[in-house]
């Protein structure tokens, strides 16, 4: 305990004295942070010097091990980096897959080569990754995908289309699921491997999405040749590692959205509170409006404090418990709910597209609502969730 | 806070769960039920839960008490409400214990909490009226100054464990008016003061309760406990407290009637199936289980916080209590309906956990109730 409050001090002092000025009080959501990559431009230019000192200190990754460009911390040290960081309002210096998805999945399953060639590059911000798993034909059913890899002495050649590809368009590698055994089980044919985005034949075309913009793009793969010292754990045997990077993409999700974390600083009460009015004693004007923000709240506090129980569980040395395999699942209902809710706080305000008379903030409120449908469908559906956590968690009977 | 159970509480959670398998299965509960005595519970078992150490858990060890927190309180009362033991916990240890141990003067504490800790002794709150709904500043019962004592008047209702306590904690109003935070105050009556009438009611939870009359009771000044006139803003502390207990045994019992349900889905066939393996039945206890993780997430932080002095215990225990009343009726509910046919038959233990639901849901304010508590903290 002593050396966590030194570590606070020491800590504090350190982003006081390194973040720069301008960016304090920024509040960057995960949609628009700093994504880092070939491609990045920043929207601010204090930004590049940020992640520099940030990458150079270990902190964009501050649990993964110094030799790969980590921090080393453990996971109360850890927690109190985002304390101090929330606290000094200091934005985080980097986001994105490499740090949340393929990273730790390389910690687990990489060979020592391959943890040395992709993590520093993770953590420095140098590679921006996409996800090349859902196929027009593979969505929920995810190992119907049929992308294929022909054998072809030390490489593979790849073949198939990938769709719903989360910023393919800005990312410089993919991790992808191709098809290396057509004869085998679904499960069993499936290899995990990497794919250098500036490779012959690969190319993407970007979708557009009900919310206007288009984050997500289709990926064709003709005839790539892949080395095959990108492949990641055995050939036919990536089905268990697609799946434990699932686990991490649907924490990602769950933390992302669930926990109302990276909300702007006014409360959801104020605001409300800006468009319907209070009466004498401060309580909201519209009680059906005030009666689901109670709700709303309520349920996210519920859900943080099990977000916390699982972390509190897991530093005390036990075994993950079956509360963390609802997050996903909730988590995201939860942003849809708030969304819906901010949407009847604004009223009309609320139906701005673009141009003049709608403020931004509105603006952005009927963007993230029409975004936030997504949630329960990326990462795997709700209804997919349910299924797991019946058979896992439940024991019920297929 | 951690949200996590210390060695200490693991250790008297599995005792506490060892002690329900053997000495209170749902089938001692029934027979209570069944023999239909008013008392509705076995003062042995008391004795024995008291020996154990389990009453005097919240109590200074000066009063024979253990000294430790409703943390570990917390823990106790969940494997007991997965059994539904209707021992007087919530009425003698977690109302009337602790408004003494809150508001009451030395001697008081010194009277009453010994025998309390030592499970020899029964002290209720009678704060309901019939007209109160969830208010504890709704206070008609009067309390009107007589030869430097007070004479107290009024009714009260469904008061826990009445039919078997040896003193009542009676909320009245000594000025004011009937919604008024200020002016209540409260008094200590033996259940043989004259002018008392205990009339046993029975409730669907089949947990004993009682009408209190009071015919012009004359107390001495010092039965008052805690200030006369504040006992407004004791009263919510003692119910906070034992709102957060009530919790913790509402998870207890919701877990246990899901397990319930989980058992049927898996034993029960039709089409040729388990009927555990349809889909319309899987999501919806995957539903019900999701309710329950969010649920003992709330009661551990209501019990740490309280045990804390957190500047926001209020706020989680009426978090708690929203989560609890509506995931329990909620698990009893669907329940009852996946059982089919027995499970709206008396034989069936499901339709005891139902009825418990609501009955906790009812006490001490029910979701909507919390919820408008919570948002009244939060400023809105
Ligand atoms: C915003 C967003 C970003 C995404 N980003 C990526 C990405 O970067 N990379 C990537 O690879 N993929 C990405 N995806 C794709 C996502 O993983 C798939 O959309 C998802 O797995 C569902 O597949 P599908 O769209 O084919 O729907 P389908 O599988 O066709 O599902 C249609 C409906 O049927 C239901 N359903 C299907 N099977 C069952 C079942 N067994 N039981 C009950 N109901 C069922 C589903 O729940 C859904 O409601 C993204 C999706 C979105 C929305």
């Amino acid at each position: 305990m002593a050396d966590l409050s030194k570590y606070r001090s020491e800590i504090g002092s350190w982003l006081e004295a390194n973040c720069p000025s301008d960016l304090l009080g920024l509040s960057m959501t995960a949609i628009e942070g700093p994504w880092g990559g070939k491609k990045w431009v920043p929207d601010y230019d204090s930004q590049r010097a940020w992640l520099e000192r940030c990458a150079d200190k270990g902190l964009t990754a501050p649990t993964w091990p110094t030799e790969y460009g980590g921090g080393g911390l453990d996971k109360a040290e850890a927690k109190v980096l985002s304390q101090e960081m929330r606290r000094l309002r200091v934005p985080p210096p980097l986001i994105g897959f490499g740090l949340t998805m393929i990273g730790p999945t390389l910690l687990q399953f990489g060979t020592e080569e391959q943890k040395r060639e992709h993590l520093p590059r993770i953590t420095r911000g140098e590679i921006r990754w996409c996800q090349g798993y859902s196929e027009p034909g593979a969505g929920s059913d995810l190992a119907a995908l049929q992308t294929r890899a022909v054998d072809d002495g030390d490489a593979f050649v790849i073949s198939g289309t990938k769709v719903w590809t989360s910023y393919a368009d800005k990312a410089d590698w993919i991790f992808a699921l191709v098809r290396t055994d057509p004869d085998a089980k679904k499960q069993e044919g499936i290899t995990f491997i990497l794919i250098d985005m500036d490779d012959p034949g690969v190319s993407v075309s970007p979708i557009l999405l009900i919310s206007g913009s288009s984050p997500f793009c289709e990926t064709h793969f003709e005839d790539v040749r892949v080395p095959k010292s990108n492949v990641i754990a055995q050939i036919n045997g990536g089905w268990t590692v697609a799946k434990a990077l699932l686990g991490h993409e649907r924490s990602m999700i769950a933390e992302t959205f669930g926990t109302g974390a990276g909300q702007r600083r006014q409360t959801m009460a104020d605001r409300a509170k800006g468009y319907v009015g209070a009466d004498a004693e401060g309580r909201l004007a519209d009680p059906a409006l005030r009666e689901r923000l109670a709700q709303l709240e309520l349920d996210t506090r519920a859900f943080s404090l099990t977000v916390q129980r699982s972390t509190d569980a897991a530093k005390a040395g036990h075994n993950p418990g079956p509360e963390s395999s609802i997050f996903k699942m909730y988590g995201t209902e939860l942003n849809q709910r708030r969304q819906e809710l901010l949407v009847s706080m604004l009223g009309p305000n609320a139906l701005g597209w673009e141009g003049p008379g709608f403020e931004e903030a509105e603006l952005s409120v009927t963007r993230d609502w029409l975004r936030s449908r997504g949630n329960t469908i990326e990462g795997g559906t709700s209804e997919v969730q349910r299924n797991i956590v019946a058979k896992r968690v439940l024991g019920l009977p297929d | 806070m951690q949200l996590v159970l210390s060695e200490d509480q693991e250790l008297i959670a599995k005792t506490a769960a060892d002690f329900a398998a053997e000495h209170s299965p749902v089938s001692r509960f029934r027979e209570l039920r069944d023999a239909g005595d008013p008392i509705g519970y076995s003062p042995k078992l008391w004795k024995e839960m008291a020996d154990l150490g389990w009453v005097g858990i919240p109590f200074p060890e000066e009063y024979g008490g253990a000294d430790l927190g409703l943390s570990e309180l917390a823990v106790v009362l969940e494997a007991l409400g997965r059994s539904l033991a209707p021992e007087p916990f919530l009425s003698t240890v977690l109302l009337g214990g602790q408004a003494l141990l809150l508001g009451g003067s030395d001697a008081q504490k010194k009277d009453w909490l010994p025998g309390i800790a030592a499970g020899e002794k029964i002290v209720t709150v009678a704060y309901q009226e019939a007209t109160s709904r969830f208010d504890l500043h709704a206070v008609e019962t009067r309390a009107e100054a007589a030869d430097g004592g007070y004479r107290l008047s009024g009714e009260k209702i469904q008061v826990l464990d009445a039919p078997s306590a040896d003193a009542f904690l009676v909320s009245a109003r000594i000025s004011g008016e009937a919604r008024d935070a200020a002016g209540i105050g409260l008094f200590l009556v033996p259940k043989d003061a004259a002018g008392i009438t205990v009339v046993p009611q029975t409730r669907v939870d089949h947990r004993a309760a009682g009408l209190l009359r009071l015919d012009g009771v004359v107390v001495p000044a010092d039965a008052v406990v805690g200030e006369p006139g504040e006992a407004g803003a004791l009263l919510e502390r003692v119910v906070d407290r034992a709102t957060a207990g009530l919790c913790a045994e509402m998870l207890g019992g919701m877990c246990q009637a899901f397990d319930l349900t989980l058992t049927h889905l898996k034993e029960r066939e039709q089409f040729g199936s388990l009927i555990g393996s349809f889909q319309a039945l899987k999501h919806r206890a995957v539903d019900v289980f999701t309710e329950l993780e969010l649920a003992r997430s709330t009661v551990m932080a209501a019990v740490r916080a309280l045990d804390a002095d957190a500047p926001d215990a209020s706020s989680l225990v009426s978090v708690a209590k929203a989560r609890c009343s509506d995931a329990y009726v909620l698990a009893t509910n669907e329940g009852v309906q996946m059982f089919g046919g027995v499970g709206m038959t008396d034989e069936y233990d499901i339709g005891f956990y139902m009825k418990r639901a609501r009955a906790a849901e009812l006490t001490f304010g029910d979701a909507a109730f919390h919820r408008d508590r919570f948002a009244r903290l939060a400023g809105y």
